[in-house]
């Protein structure tokens, strides 16, 4: 996903000398291409993330369009003021942007695991919330935070993500991708488990269910509307997602639903447990123990579903 | 517009005068804290925006204006009374100031507030934006400059620190910080809480030109501000050595006056002080 993120970038910068990068003394094999190409609109902040996201504020606040670069929770949790005030409270053009959401440092350890970043960036005001699902939608994420006039926030996962749109999908800010359509559950997933439930989503429909899956790869704005349409058109709605179940896409879809007209469709949160990890692991060892692996979230899904209907498909 | 230089330093002490009344005014009404911080920076702010700025009134967002972000957002009082003075808006509008249904918030705010670059009151955020002003306007050979004007006790916050650092590596030297140095913070005396001295050596080891003055000068202010760079390929700092609560004898260097808010009896002799100053 940074690889697509990166190229995309270097692109917009070809075309447009107002958009910058500003990086937090990270991006190793990442940042090099775009610092050569456009040293003018390339700053090295240091290892000093509060300056970096009031640079990036002033910078914005005088024409530019500044995207930040750092590692999940130093781009974000450490500066979080500087994001509320400098950033939100100004309506400035940054976006900020964080590589290894969830558990894609896996084995760097808990001060590397970004698991509520979600949660509090979509508690800001003016900020938009973006974790695109697979490389295809990094590089519309991309273009399309630039198009935004206001200040982002884009999580994206690490390397290597499979590609799960075959073709490019229409993309826009707020609005789900449905990847798959169906009428017995919905799968609304964002981020890196976007591929999952994919997967997931196949082996359901194998089984005879109805699927929709869609890719809500914008957590604020929410698609409302998708939300509603799922939970009134389908029997059983599940959020998955590479972060804590409190306050991101499964919040979100909650706050949602609850306050939607009785008699829709009940909803399950899957997602990281809201705990420190204790173990050493990979991203996918690390998944597997809070269930986010396609087997065991195949295995939730199923449980519930014949629970509650008495039988899959 | 404002600031043309044309402003004498007579001229310059009546400006200080009339921004402490307006202080005083505002926040015994409102009774709100912080005259002691305003007071200090009463000359300072006479100086950046009776000589110094080059902003016009009448566009407040003219592109090459230069910028003065106030950091030391708590004397919110005073910048909104130095913007109306300069034209920016009505003077009767300093009557909203912390007033239910005002946009004059008791900090330092932009929203509604013609004139006012940036938003401040958590400490240690004026700087850091300002160096991205610098760097932008550097970057595409502007000739604007950017202003920040700092409280002492704000240099205890890190991010101050980690924009000096940048600022100096970068060589900004079209960014000026003005340390009000009134040598009291919130709760104590700076030497008593984190102590900053030597700060003005500080600040040359992190690679910035450094002017000490007395801060009530109007004339050193002057002078120092109307030579930038002070050196070439350096930020620079002025270090305005102040008293708290500058111009009002039973305010001067008391810790009270931090947050105390003068009485409706006390405002009356503060502002005979102050005018027969």
């Amino acid at each position: 996903m940074r690889t697509a993120f990166i190229q995309a970038l270097n692109e917009l910068a070809d075309n447009d000398d107002r958009v910058c990068l500003i990086v937090g003394d990270l991006g190793y094999s990442v940042i090099e291409d775009f610092a050569n190409r456009h040293p003018d609109q390339f700053v090295n902040a240091g290892v000093s993330e509060q300056n970096m996201i009031g640079l990036a504020a002033g910078m914005a606040l005088s024409g530019k369009i500044v995207f930040t670069y750092s590692i999940g929770n130093f781009g974000t949790l450490r500066c979080l003021e500087q994001i509320r005030n400098d950033v939100c409270y100004h309506r400035a053009n940054v976006k900020v942007v964080a590589v290894g959401g969830g558990l894609a440092y896996g084995n760097l350890g808990v001060t590397h695991h970004a698991s509520e970043d979600v949660a509090i960036m979509r508690s800001l005001p003016n900020m938009t919330v973006v974790a695109p699902g697979d490389p295809v939608e990094a590089r519309l994420a991309t273009r399309a935070v630039v198009a935004h006039d206001g200040p982002c926030y884009l999580r994206l996962g690490k390397a290597g993500e499979p590609v799960v749109h075959t073709k490019e999908p229409e993309f826009e800010l707020g609005r789900a991708v449905t990847v798959r359509d169906g009428s017995d559950v919905a799968l609304i997933a964002s981020g890196g488990m976007l591929a999952t439930s994919d997967k997931v989503a196949r082996s359901l429909a194998g089984q005879g269910l109805g699927v929709r899956l869609l890719s809500m790869h914008t957590v604020k704005p929410i698609d409302r509307e998708a939300i509603a349409r799922a939970a009134t058109e389908t029997r059983y709605v599940f959020t998955l997602e590479e972060h804590s179940v409190d306050g991101g896409l499964g919040g979100a879809v909650a706050e949602i639903m609850a306050e939607l007209e009785p008699g829709h469709a009940p909803l399950k949160r899957i997602g990281l447990r809201p705990e420190f990890n204790k173990t050493v692991g990979d991203q996918n060892y690390l998944k597997a123990l809070h269930g986010l692996d396609e087997e065991t979230v195949l295995k939730t899904i199923q449980q519930i579903i014949t629970r509650s209907y008495g039988r899959v498909g | 517009m404002s600031g043309n230089g044309q402003a004498s330093d007579d001229d310059l002490r009546a400006l200080a005068r009339r921004l402490r009344s307006h202080s005083l005014r505002m926040i015994s009404q409102a009774k709100t804290s912080h005259i002691g911080s305003c007071l200090s920076v009463a000359d300072i702010l006479a100086v950046m925006y009776g000589r110094i700025l080059r902003v016009d009134p009448k566009r407040p967002d003219w592109p090459d204006r230069d910028r003065l972000i106030m950091s030391k957002g708590h004397a919110a009082a005073i910048t909104y009374a130095a913007v109306a003075e300069a034209g920016f808006m009505k003077e009767e509008r300093l009557g909203e100031y912390a007033r239910n249904g005002g946009q004059l918030y008791g900090h330092v705010t932009h929203v509604g507030v013609p004139g006012i670059e940036f938003s401040s009151g958590s400490l240690g955020h004026g700087l850091p934006v300002g160096a991205g002003m610098a760097l932008t306007a550097k970057r595409a050979g502007k000739g604007w400059r950017v202003f920040v004007v700092m409280s002492d006790g704000e240099c205890d916050e890190g991010s101050n620190w980690e924009a000096i650092l940048f600022s100096g590596h970068h060589q900004l030297d079209n960014l000026t910080i003005v340390i009000d140095y009134n040598k009291i913070q919130s709760l104590d005396f700076v030497d008593k809480t984190l102590r900053l001295e030597p700060l003005a050596d500080k600040l040359r080891a992190f690679g910035w030109s450094v002017r000490e003055v007395d801060g009530h000068s109007v004339g050193e202010l002057g002078r120092a501000l109307a030579s930038l760079p002070l050196e070439s390929g350096k930020p620079n700092a002025i270090v305005a050595h102040t008293v708290k609560g500058k111009g009002v004898s039973w305010m001067e260097g008391k810790v009270l006056w931090h947050y105390r808010p003068p009485t409706p009896e006390e405002l009356v002799t503060a502002l005979a002080e102050v005018e027969a100053s």
